[in-house]
């Protein structure tokens, strides 16, 4: 059974291809966006890479980078075959052609959905990999002449400046980490000794915050020192002091930051998903509008286009049908080879 | 004897017409980004005018805006004129209008100039503004709770965060103000009394800096108090360390800043070079017109005359427009004397 099918004349056969020509270099234009967005997202992502424990979210922007250049490609040969179609004796060099073309870009225009299914889906994977990053980069911050990690005191203290964030999942999250490291702590000093007496790792444990957590908003002058003893400042206390200090976790902060930059992304992902869709479903009409012009000398009669021959189900296994069989011959020799060499090991 | 003088083919003119009509509307373009990086440092001057005193900076701002309108619309003229100018009989046209324009130009062009040298000469007066207005910020920078002062320390904060630097000249500004307010003093502590009381004005000193005085890239965490001790901290010398506190002053930094956007005004000598070639296209069209034949090679020169002699035909025609503009003071007929009576 035929899905949508369409009546055309030769005047709005040639409007579709002169509109579609058009329609397809726009989708190229919005092909370089993707890639670009892809590109952006990937940087970013990059960017703070100290402080995420894997890299499993860079299959969003990877996604989007491959998607963009194959639909340059795509829309390219869209807009030539759309050249061609307005000559009737040109169009049928694209016959063998375009088969393979409908199912590479079918496969691709799905992968851009996939993109930004993905990357709603993320969110779990993304803020457990901020989760253990950050934990690690707040463990290492003191390690400022261990190689490897001389920046990573330089990258918390920006990122929180940068994103008004203090700690993974608040400022708490100092106390429990030495943050300053042996060099710079007087053992001679009695208060050093029996804070590192005090607790059974050995490390020097301080209610204090970097300078970074500090809050610009803050009326007073910053306190990061001795934060949860209302005793040691004058007129404070601590459970009432929202501006002290930045009260948001970096994670938060961070996830909070690529989910918005990755909806938006996404947002104008979808709409050039649906200008891709628009594109391919126009191309297939024009296509099957041209094939009934073979044989027929009359290149301006009326003809029909349709979307699909047969059903979506019969359509998706005539495509799976010859990628089904080539796995199977290959097995089915994989299978003979093995038998032929068992046969030859064996003894008569 | 005339200035410059240039033999010009029918090939050449046209090439001039031509090159002139593209650098026309490169300098509208021109025109365009001046007046784009006018509104730019007006945002700019304006966004930091807590931290600057006197008003006097916005003249130059005032003057981009004003000079980028008029340079889209001088030069879009131009363009019309070079394009036309390809055809002899079009010309015509505008042959009474170029003159006026070419003298137009060259005011607006001299006015470009004298802009462009002026924010160089604004660097010093810049200098004075931002001293004296983050010497008022840094000294207000306590008063988080008198109106009209209210985010100036948020403001000061954010500067060193953003400029990477501390103070007025350099950190030990902080020293010499009490940048603690006294709300948050505790007037019981004997420490504190002491402090207070150790000086004349009774203000509340120490060698210590807000914590935007913070340098990301020392490797220890920082040192805000008691930076000029060095006992107070173990391993740590306040005359070399360089990386614990920004070392380079907020003045500097901003003049540096402003500075930077204000030589970015260098692209609109580009309208000069336009102002040149307009007038050798129009000389070298004249005189295809007095010739009668378009296709003749024919002269182009900057000035018809030596420069004494242009200078000399300009203030007579000027003293004779002022003589025909003048009333003329008629004798009033005498009166009679008394004799004659």
């Amino acid at each position: 059974m035929v899905v949508m099918k369409m009546r055309f004349p030769f005047e709005k056969r040639v409007k579709l291809a002169q509109g579609l020509w058009i329609l397809s270099w726009c989708a190229t234009i919005a092909g370089a966006t993707t890639f670009t967005l892809g590109c952006i997202l990937k940087t970013e992502l990059r960017r703070r890479a100290e402080v995420m424990d894997n890299s499993d979210i860079h299959i969003v922007p990877n996604t989007l980078i491959i998607v963009g250049l194959a639909s340059l490609a795509i829309n390219y040969f869209a807009s030539k075959i759309c050249q061609d179609a307005l000559d009737a004796g040109r169009f049928p060099r694209w016959k063998n052609f375009l088969k393979p073309y409908f199912a590479v870009s079918c496969f691709f225009t799905v992968l851009m959905l996939l993109a930004v299914i993905m990357s709603y889906a993320m969110k779990g994977s993304l803020e457990s990999s901020l989760k253990i990053g950050l934990r690690n980069g707040i463990r290492f911050y003191k390690d400022t002449d261990t190689p490897g990690r001389c920046f990573q005191k330089q990258n918390i203290d920006r990122m929180q400046m940068e994103f008004q964030c203090c700690g993974n999942n608040d400022f708490r999250d100092w106390f429990e980490v030495q943050w300053i490291s042996n060099r710079y702590l007087n053992f001679n000093c009695k208060e050093v000794k029996d804070r590192i007496k005090s607790n059974v790792d050995g490390r020097y444990l301080v209610d204090g915050v970097p300078f970074s957590c500090c809050n610009p908003s803050s009326p007073r002058p910053c306190l990061q020192h001795q934060l949860t003893n209302n005793s040691a400042h004058y007129n404070y206390d601590y459970q009432a002091e929202e501006l002290n200090i930045y009260l948001r976790g970096c994670r938060e902060a961070l996830v909070n930051y690529f989910m918005g930059l990755m909806n938006t992304i996404s947002a104008g992902v979808l709409s050039i998903f649906l200008l891709q869709g628009s594109v391919l479903v126009s191309l297939r009409f024009l296509q099957t509008a041209m094939e009934a012009l073979d044989g027929n000398e009359n290149s301006e009669i009326e003809t029909e286009g349709y979307l699909l021959e047969k059903g979506v189900k019969e359509t998706v296994m005539e495509y799976l049908d010859p990628v089904l069989k080539f796995f199977l011959l290959k097995n089915q020799v994989q299978e003979g080879m093995a038998e032929e060499g068992a046969s030859t090991a064996s003894p008569p | 004897m005339a200035v410059l003088k240039v033999k010009f083919t029918k090939t050449r003119r046209d090439k001039l017409a031509q090159v002139l009509w593209i650098l026309n509307w490169i300098s509208v373009v021109t025109g365009v980004l001046l007046f784009c990086l006018g509104l730019f440092l007006k945002v700019e001057i304006n966004k930091r005018e807590e931290l600057m005193a006197g008003r006097d900076v916005q003249y130059v701002p005032n003057m981009l805006i004003a000079v980028g309108l008029l340079a889209c619309a001088i030069n879009f003229l131009g363009g019309k004129i070079c394009y036309d100018c390809v055809d002899t009989n079009k010309f015509l046209r505008w042959k009474l209008i170029i003159l006026p324009y070419i003298i137009c130009t060259f005011f607006f062009t001299f006015c470009v100039l004298v802009g462009a040298v002026m924010c160089y000469s604004m660097h010093g007066e810049l200098e004075e503004a931002l001293n004296v207005g983050l010497s008022d910020a840094l000294k207000f920078y306590k008063d988080t709770d008198t109106p009209g002062r209210c985010f100036l320390k948020r403001t000061v904060d954010m500067l060193q965060i953003h400029f990477q630097c501390c103070g007025n000249s350099g950190y030990k500004d902080w020293f010499q103000i009490q940048w603690i307010s006294n709300r948050y003093l505790d007037m019981s502590q004997k420490e504190v009394v002491d402090r207070l009381r150790s000086n004349v004005e009774g203000k509340y000193l120490m060698d210590g800096v807000p914590f935007s005085c913070c340098n990301v890239n020392s490797p220890r965490p920082c040192i805000q108090q008691q930076i000029n001790n060095n006992s107070a901290h173990f391993n740590y010398e306040h005359q070399t360390e360089e990386l614990n506190l920004w070392m380079r002053g907020c003045r500097q930094a901003l003049l540096e800043y402003y500075t930077h956007i204000m030589q970015s005004i260098g692209l609109t000598v580009l309208i000069l070079s336009v102002l040149t070639g307009v007038r050798y296209l129009q000389t070298a069209l004249e005189n295809v017109l007095r010739q009668g034949d378009p296709d003749s090679e024919s002269d182009g020169w900057l000035l018809e005359n030596s420069l004494m002699e242009t200078a000399r035909t300009n203030l007579n025609i000027i003293k004779s427009l002022v003589g025909r503009t003048t009333p003329v003071n008629h004798k009033a007929p005498p009166t009679p004397s008394s004799e004659e009576r």
